[in-house]
C-alpha cells in the first residue's frame, strides 16, 4: 500500500500551480468568465502549448503524455484550486476517455492534445433527472450512418465547444456519439451557470452523422465514462475545498472583533476543524474512487458513488461554513471564496446528487 | 391552553383574504411570489405600500395613534401568513419595522409628526447605516465620527451592508460623538437625508450578482441636531431597542410553510431519482416531512412567544432562539428547493425571478430555460446564506442565549 505521489506527479502539480497563478489569476479568470465568449482561448492554447496538460490522459501513441488516472487526478485538483472555467474536464478527461475507449481515433486525440478540440458532454435531459443510462434522445440508423433526434439540458461548456459528446438510445441500448458543434440540425441556446461557467440547452433535429460518429455503445461503456468524469470532478472539488479552507483560516486569523482575531474563538476553531476533517475524508474517498477506475464495473461504480456522496456532503459543509466564517464579506462577489462556494454548489449535483449516488450505491451493494 | 384560532380570528383571516384577493394585481403577486432573495424590489414594494396605506395597514405593529392597526399579535400573525400565501411583496422593513419604532420609542414630537406619516406613505424610503468594515458582530466598536458644530453634527466615515441605500432617500445611522470607557457609550442615533452633500452610495454585488446591499461613504456631511433620535450619546439604547425589534419582529413559520407548499407542488411536476415523480421519491419525501415537522415545532414556539408577549412577558432568549431556528430552517428549505430543481438549478437565470436590485452578472434579458421554480432555486440558496450572518450572526445569538442561561 502506498499513497505517496511520484516525483513526476509532484512536478506536474507544481508546474501547473505556478503556471495558473501567473497566467490565470483570480481576476483574469473572472474577466474571462464574464467576457462575451465566457472563456479564454489564449489560456486554453497555453495549457496545450506551454504545459502540454490537455493531453495528460491521452496515450503517447496519439501524441499525449500517456498519464494514468492519478496524473489526471493531480491535474484536476489543481485546476479546481484555480477555478478554471475552460473545459478541461469535458475535453481532456471525458473526451479523451471516450475517444481512447473507442479506439482508432488518433487524429481526434491529437486535436485534444493540441488544443484544437474542445468538448462538451451532452448526457442530461430535462426528464432524465440524474440517470445517464436512459436517454430519450434517439439514434436511428440511416444509409449514410446515423440520425439524432432529441433534446439535452444544461450541457456544460457547450457554448465554446467544437464538439459535443452526445448520449442517445439506439433501440434499447445507450450509445455515445461525437457531433460537431456546427452540425446541421443542431441548435444551442446558451446561458451562464451559477459558477460562472457557460452551458446550453441543445436541440438535435434530424442531425445526420457519419458511421464514425458512434464512439461507444452499451450501458457499461456509458457508465464507465460517467464514473471517470465523476471521479475527476471529485478531484477538482478537492482543489475547490482546499482554497475555501485556506482562505477561511487566513481570514479568521486577520479579522478582529471584540479586540481579538476571530480565529481565537473556540466555536469557530471547531468549525474549521470540522471543515478540515471533511476535506480529508473527501480526499480519501476520491483516492479510492480514482484507484478503482480500472476495477470490475460494480466495484468501480460503488467506489465512485461512495465518493460522490462524501464529496457532495463535504462541498456543502465546507462551502457553507467558508461563507459563514467570512461573515458579510462572504456574501460579496468581491471575495474569491464566494466564487468557490458557487462552484462547490454546482459540483454537488453535477453527474448526480448525493441522494442519487446513495441510491446507486445501495442498489450495487444489494446486488453484490 | 388552546391551540386553535378563535371564531373572531377566522373572521379576520377571511377579511384579510378578501382584501388581498381584491387588491393584489397579477404583477404585484408575481413580484412577491418570484423573489430571488428575502428582499422585494423597491418599486413593487412601494406600489404595494401605497395600496396598504390607503387601507391603513402599512404598520400593524405601531400604536394606533401613529397609524397602527390596533391588531392583536394573533391578528398580525394571520396577516403575515395570508400576505405571504397570496404572494404580496413585503413592505421594506427599514422604515416601518426598524426606524419607525426607534422614533416612536425615543423620538421628539416634531420627529414623530414629520417622519412617521412620510414613512407610512412611502414618501420616505429608508436605509440603515450600522455596520462598518471593522465593526460587524462587534457593532459597538463603530468609528464613523460626528463632530459637534453648533446646531449641526458633521459626520465622516463609512458604513456597510446597507440594504437598498441606492434607492433610499433617508437613512438612520449610528455615529460616534464621543470616545468613552465603554464602547457602547458615546454613540448617537442620527437620521440623515441621503441627498445631503458628502453622501456617496457604492453598490455591493452579492454572490448572486445582485446589488441589494451598499457601502455608504460620508464625507463631512452636515446634519441638523434636530435629527438626533433620543439624546446625543444615547444611541446604543435606541439601537438595542431597534435590534430587538428586528430580531423579534418576524415570525418565520408562516413563510416557511408556504415555501414547503411551493416545493411540494413543484416536486409533483418533475421527475425524481427513481423514475417516478419527485414527490413520490422516498428520500425527498422524508426530507420534506422532516422540514414540515421542524416548522410545526417552530410554529408553536412562535405561538407561545406571541401568547407570552400578549400577557406582557418577554423571555429574553426568545428572539435569539427564534432567529437561529428560523434562519436555519429557512436555509435548509432553500437546499430542498435546489434539490428539487435538479440540473436546471445550476443555471444562472435571475431574469426568471424578481431581483431586489440591479443584476451585475451576465444573463439573458427575456426568457429562460427549464421551469421558473428551478431558475429561482439557486438564487434563493445562495442569497439566503446571508440569513445566518445578518442581524447578529447565529454564533453571536448562541453566545447571547448562553449568557441568558447563566453559563
Amino acid at each position: 500500500m502506498d499513497f505517496s505521489f511520484t516525483d513526476d506527479q509532484r512536478q506536474l502539480r507544481d508546474a501547473l500551480r505556478g503556471y495558473l497563478e501567473r497566467e490565470n489569476s483570480f481576476s483574469a479568470r473572472t474577466a474571462s468568465a464574464r467576457s462575451a465568449s465566457g472563456w479564454s482561448e489564449s489560456l486554453w492554447r497555453g495549457l496545450a502549448d506551454d504545459l502540454g496538460i490537455l493531453g495528460v490522459g491521452v496515450a503517447e501513441t496519439a501524441g499525449g503524455a500517456g498519464g494514468n488516472a492519478i496524473d489526471m487526478m493531480v491535474a484536476s485538483e489543481e485546476l479546481g484550486a484555480n477555478l478554471l472555467v475552460e473545459p478541461f474536464l469535458e475535453t481532456s478527461v471525458i473526451g479523451a476517455a471516450a475517444l481512447g475507449a473507442a479506439g482508432g481515433r488518433e487524429a481526434e486525440l491529437a486535436a485534444i492534445v493540441s488544443g484544437d478540440m474542445r468538448c462538451a458532454f451532452a448526457w442530461a435531459e430535462a426528464e432524465s433527472r440524474f440517470d445517464p443510462a436512459a436517454p430519450a434522445t434517439a439514434a436511428t440508423r440511416t444509409a449514410a450512418g446515423w440520425r439524432l433526434d432529441g433534446r439535452k439540458a444544461v450541457v456544460t461548456a457547450a457554448p465554446y465547444a467544437t464538439h459535443l459528446l452526445v448520449t442517445a438510445r439506439d433501440g434499447d441500448e445507450p450509445a455515445l456519439f461525437l457531433v460537431g458543434a456546427d452540425a446541421a440540425g443542431l441548435s444551442l441556446r446558451g446561458y451562464p451557470m451559477i459558477d460562472g461557467r457557460r452551458a446550453a440547452d441543445a436541440v438535435f433535429d434530424a442531425v445526420s452523422l457519419p458511421e464514425a460518429a458512434l464512439l461507444l455503445r452499451g450501458e457499461e461503456a456509458t457508465e464507465r465514462l460517467c464514473d471517470i468524469a465523476t471521479a475527476m470532478l471529485g478531484a477538482e472539488a478537492l482543489g475547490v475545498m482546499r482554497v475555501m479552507l485556506d482562505d477561511t483560516i487566513s481570514f479568521t486569523k486577520e479579522r478582529r472583533q471584540f479586540g481579538q482575531p476571530i480565529a481565537g474563538f473556540q466555536v469557530l476553531q471547531h468549525r474549521m476543524v470540522d471543515m478540515y476533517m471533511q476535506l480529508e475524508l473527501a480526499t480519501s474517498a476520491v483516492y479510492r474512487a480514482v484507484l478503482s477506475l480500472d476495477a470490475a464495473p460494480a466495484e468501480r461504480a460503488r467506489a465512485v458513488s461512495a465518493m460522490k456522496v462524501t464529496v457532495a456532503g463535504a462541498c456543502r459543509f465546507v462551502g457553507q461554513n467558508a461563507i459563514q466564517l467570512h461573515g458579510g464579506m462572504g456574501m460579496t462577489d468581491e471575495v474569491r471564496v464566494s466564487h468557490y462556494f458557487r462552484r462547490a454548489t454546482v459540483i454537488e449535483s453535477e453527474f448526480g446528487s448525493a441522494d442519487w449516488h446513495r441510491r446507486r450505491f445501495a442498489a450495487l451493494s444489494r446486488a453484490a | 391552553m388552546e391551540i386553535a384560532w378563535s371564531a373572531d380570528e377566522i373572521a379576520f383571516r377571511d377579511e384579510v383574504r378578501a382584501f388581498l384577493a381584491e387588491k393584489l394585481t397579477d404583477e404585484l403577486r408575481a413580484s412577491g411570489a418570484h423573489m430571488t432573495s428575502v428582499y422585494a424590489d423597491p418599486g413593487h414594494a412601494r406600489a404595494w405600500q401605497a395600496i396598504l396605506h390607503e387601507k391603513g395597514w402599512v404598520a400593524p405593529a405601531w400604536p394606533v395613534e401613529h397609524g397602527g392597526t390596533g391588531w392583536s399579535l394573533a391578528q398580525r400573525y394571520i396577516w403575515q401568513r395570508e400576505r405571504i400565501a397570496a404572494g404580496a411583496p413585503p413592505v421594506s422593513p427599514m422604515g416601518v419595522q426598524m426606524c419607525g419604532p426607534a422614533i416612536i420609542g425615543h423620538g421628539s414630537d416634531a420627529q414623530k409628526a414629520f417622519f412617521l406619516p412620510r414613512m407610512l406613505s412611502g414618501e420616505h424610503f429608508w436605509c440603515q447605516g450600522y455596520s462598518e468594515t471593522g465593526s460587524g458582530s462587534d457593532l459597538a466598536s463603530l468609528k464613523c465620527r460626528a463632530e459637534d458644530d453648533g446646531d449641526h453634527l458633521v459626520v465622516t466615515g463609512q458604513k456597510l451592508w446597507s440594504t437598498h441605500a441606492h434607492a433610499a432617500n433617508w437613512g438612520f445611522f449610528l455615529v460616534r460623538t464621543a470616545t468613552l470607557d465603554r464602547p457602547q457609550q458615546g454613540i448617537t442615533f442620527l437620521l440623515i437625508d441621503m441627498a445631503s452633500p458628502g453622501v456617496t452610495v457604492v453598490p455591493t454585488v452579492s454572490p448572486a450578482g445582485e446589488n441589494i446591499q451598499n457601502e455608504i461613504f460620508l464625507d463631512a456631511v452636515r446634519v441638523p441636531k434636530s435629527n438626533v433620535v433620543g439624546a446625543i450619546g444615547d444611541g446604543w439604547t435606541v439601537a438595542k431597542y431597534l435590534l430587538e425589534f428586528e430580531r423579534g419582529g418576524a415570525a418565520y413559520a408562516p413563510g416557511l410553510q408556504i415555501d414547503l407548499d411551493e416545493i411540494e407542488q413543484f416536486a409533483g411536476e418533475v421527475r425524481g431519482d427513481d423514475g417516478g415523480r419527485l414527490i413520490d421519491d422516498a428520500a425527498f419525501a422524508d426530507a420534506i416531512a422532516q422540514a414540515r415537522i421542524d416548522v410545526l415545532a417552530l410554529e408553536v414556539f412562535e405561538f407561545r412567544a406571541m401568547s407570552d408577549a400578549s400577557a406582557g412577558r418577554y423571555p429574553h432568549a426568545i428572539p435569539s432562539l427564534m432567529k437561529i431556528r428560523g434562519t436555519e430552517l429557512q436555509q435548509r428549505i432553500t437546499e430542498l428547493r435546489l434539490l428539487a430543481a435538479g440540473r436546471y438549478g445550476m443555471a444562472y437565470q435571475p431574469q426568471a425571478g424578481v431581483s431586489a436590485g440591479p443584476v451585475h452578472f451576465p444573463h439573458a434579458d427575456g426568457g429562460f430555460v427549464g421551469p421558473r421554480e428551478a431558475a429561482i432555486a439557486p438564487m434563493r440558496y445562495v442569497s439566503e446564506r446571508a440569513a445566518s450572518i445578518y442581524a447578529g450572526t447565529n454564533e453571536i445569538q448562541r453566545n447571547i442565549i448562553a449568557k441568558i442561561m447563566g453559563l
